[in-house]
């Protein structure tokens, strides 16, 4: 699942578990090693680090019955620090959870320390293999690809989620398939933005902003900001360029409401429909639909724009200095079954990472009222089956980050694409 | 132990620790503030220098001596400039009229009011709630679409301000937040220093015809001038350290950046967020690096402070 945490963006909760999750999350992690081997008799606790509201929770109370044994704790942290705080457990050997909780922007950062890490293999868990989509179980492995070290919770195959009655309001057609052929390609996509712009609906832009679109544009690409070697090739990659130049072309056409994904105004923009396009990979259906809470309805899905592509995504890890292991594998093993996915998706929307379920009559016509009544199981089945994968490399998050920066100095104005281009460019060639 | 000799030795024992309670005694006394400040200041001050000659990262086994690299690329670092314009501007836009307002506040309240206890008690308020909730609540105020300055401000014609995005307009944003926490504590300093004063100067300059004015400038500022160094030290130290303020207005104002660049020009990115920058945020975690950069701040926070001391102290005043 992706940045769903920064749902709370930075509400006080999420920002005061800035200042005290390390402390609580490690804590908790160390007193559940010392208690259950003090007490054998006693429940075993197993924590499990989060960065969002993965869906977990019933799953918890399902396990427990037939696990009684077990205790469950559940720490969720926001997006940025879950994982840098996993950094420096690992480093300093303590805090970590026995289940971790890893995004895909980062897996390749994780896989590359195989000895911090559990292989599950030793729980017999490579029998999943046949389960995943193959490259989803790639990704959980070492870089050798001798050990499992991670198992797959969901995909964020892509889709674009549109407010209908904002496109009415500016004369454009609202039904999804009609809007899905108003944008076969990316060029076609800013078009109509410019429509959109032209009818000048009140207080509403046409995309929240170029952030995340971009992000998804690179992924569309069959190489992204990585090559196979793990080199950083954004200087290189005209597919990157490309995507850098659509993005600022939004800009400057001003079609963004220039909210920064995940940020608290973000949010606002939510309630008050300031934008009418948000590119929608699966596990951002749950976050509109918490966010925009009166606009029930409103909301519908339609293709996106430049083929399929994956953004987002994660996956679940056993830490090498968890007491656990065992139980903490046999957790993972049920949280990321085929019918427990299944569930997941259908309460919080992240999608399965098990092609079985793909066309799985269950999935393939669900909907959701919320949306419409979109047949969101369909539309993003389609989506996860056209994906192709894409090498992601160590440092995918730092390189991200960068190239945000640049895209945000455009739209603030602050410089010409091709300034904020050349910055891009001398930052990404210091990430080491 | 037995009872006859003892007597002996316990007389003799005692001129012994007497003499060890006299020269002993003082020193243990302060020892745990020294043991603590040796644990917990000197030791991560002497090992920050050490750390940041080695090529030295959370993530690899191995640190290299590499001397003074870091700091070489660090005064090459455009970043770094950046930030330290960043800091000195913040600190000079909150400190200075902070100061003024503090010692204005304090005046006001060094006279006989009704409930002046609770007028003092409430200007510690914005000192005792929780920075967090200070910048969470600012950054909704200075929202651009709909923040309550920018719906006043339109009141008079001017355009929605983008705070967060400009440098100038956000260094205002972070330094108004910095002066809401900060100066009713300055002013209660402020005011316990003037109740020090003696009432007569006042009487006196009274019957000499000195208005309000005169009085504070010419009476209380020169008396409380060794107040107002300790307080022009501490609030440059502070304004020196600044973090929590711009890293979460930068993730709570919508204007996008990473989580501590401060913006995605760098435009509000101080120097303690650029320490965290390069030590906490990026998935290198360069401590090398950042330890340097720690260790130039830690000589520019020095510097500031002297020649504000150095200010202070030579400002004019008549009496002491």
């Amino acid at each position: 699942m992706t940045p769903r945490i920064r749902r709370l963006g930075l509400s006080l909760l999420a920002a005061s578990a800035l200042t005290l999750a390390a402390a609580c999350g490690g804590g908790g992690g160390g007193d559940s090693a010392t208690e259950a081997s003090a007490n054998p008799g006693e429940k075993i606790k197993l924590t499990v680090d989060l960065f969002g509201d993965f869906g977990f929770k019933p799953l918890y109370e399902e396990y427990k019955k037939t696990h009684p044994d077990i205790e469950i704790v559940e720490n969720v942290t926001q997006f940025n620090d879950h994982h840098s705080n996993l950094v420096k457990r690992l480093a300093t050997n303590s805090g970590a959870g026995d289940v971790t909780a890893v995004e895909v922007g980062y897996i390749s950062t994780f896989t590359a320390q195989p000895a911090k890490f559990t292989d599950l293999k030793q729980f017999g868990l490579d029998k999943r293999q046949a389960d995943y989509l193959d490259w989803k179980w790639q990704q959980g492995l070492s870089k050798d690809g001798s050990q499992v070290l991670g198992l797959g919770t969901d995909v964020g195959g892509l889709a674009m989620c549109y407010r209908k009655d904002l496109f009415e309001k500016a004369g454009l057609p609202s039904d999804r398939e009609e809007v899905a052929a108003l944008w076969p390609t990316w060029d076609a996509y800013i078009a109509t933005g410019k429509k959109f712009a032209a009818a000048d609906v009140a207080g509403a832009k046409f995309v929240d902003s170029p952030g995340e679109i971009f992000r998804a544009m690179v992924n569309q690409a069959p190489v992204g900001l990585y090559d196979a070697q793990d080199q950083i090739i954004v200087d290189s990659n005209p597919d990157v360029k490309k995507a850098w130049d659509l993005s600022n072309q939004l800009t400057q056409e001003g079609l963004t409401a220039k909210l920064a994904a995940f940020s608290p105004p973000w949010n606002t923009g939510f309630a008050k429909g300031s934008f009418a396009t948000i590119i929608c990979p699966a596990w951002m259906t749950g976050f509109i639909q918490e966010q925009a809470k009166d606009a029930s309805g409103k909301w519908d899905i339609a293709a996106v724009p430049g083929g399929s592509g994956n953004s987002g995504g994660s996956h679940l890890m056993v830490p090498k200095q968890s007491e656990h292991p065992k139980e903490a594998a046999e957790l993972i093993d049920f949280l990321t079954s085929k019918e427990n996915q299944a569930k997941v998706f259908k309460e919080e929307g992240t999608f399965p990472s098990i092609p079985a379920l793909y066309d799985d009559p269950e999935i393939q016509n669900f909907t959701k009222p919320f949306f419409g009544d979109a047949p969101i199981g369909k539309i993003y089945s389609d989506a996860a089956k056209a994906l192709k994968p894409q090498h992601l490399g160590p440092k995918e998050a730092d390189v991200r980050v960068a190239i945000g920066n640049g895209l945000g100095r455009v739209e603030q104005g602050k410089q010409t694409p091709d300034e904020a281009w050349a910055q891009v460019l001398e930052d990404v060639k210091k990430i080491k | 132990m037995s009872t006859l000799p003892l007597a002996v030795t316990r007389r003799r024992g005692q001129g012994m620790r007497h003499t060890l309670d006299v020269r002993v005694s003082p020193y243990a006394y302060v020892a745990p503030f020294f043991l603590l400040f040796c644990a917990f200041g000197l030791f991560p001050l002497v090992y920050t220098a050490w750390v940041s000659l080695h090529e030295w990262t959370l993530l690899s086994e191995t640190q290299t001596f590499i001397g003074l690299d870091n700091f070489a690329t660090l005064l090459a670092d455009g970043y770094f400039w950046n930030a330290t314009f960043n800091t000195l501007s913040i600190g000079v836009l909150s400190t200075v009229p902070q100061l003024v307002l503090a010692i204005w506040l304090a005046h006001l309240l060094n006279r006989r009011l009704r409930f002046q206890t609770l007028f003092r008690v409430s200007l510690l308020l914005p000192n005792v709630t929780s920075v967090v909730a200070v910048v969470v609540i600012f950054s909704q105020l200075f929202g651009r679409d709909f923040g309550m300055i920018n719906w006043v401000l339109s009141w008079f014609g001017v355009g929605s301000v983008d705070w967060a995005a400009g440098t100038a307009s956000s260094h205002v944003a972070l330094s108004v937040m910095i002066m809401w926490r900060w100066t009713g504590y300055n002013a209660l300093i402020f005011l316990a220093a003037m109740q020090a004063v003696p009432r007569e100067l006042y009487e006196a300059a009274t019957l000499d015809g000195a208005g309000n004015f005169t009085q504070l400038r010419r009476i209380t500022i020169p008396m409380i001038r060794p107040t107002m160094i300790f307080v022009v030290i501490v609030s440059t130290i502070g304004a020196m350290q600044i973090i929590a303020e711009p890293m979460l207005f930068g993730q709570s104002s919508g204007g996008g950046g990473g989580i501590a660049t401060g913006g995605p020009d760098r435009q509000f990115q101080t120097l303690a967020l650029f320490v965290y920058e390069q030590g906490f945020a990026n998935s290198t975690f360069d401590f090398g690096y950042a330890s340097a950069a720690s260790w130039l701040m830690f000589l520019a926070v020095v510097i500031v402070a002297g020649v504000n001391f150095l200010i202070t102290r030579r400002a004019k005043g008549g009496l002491v």
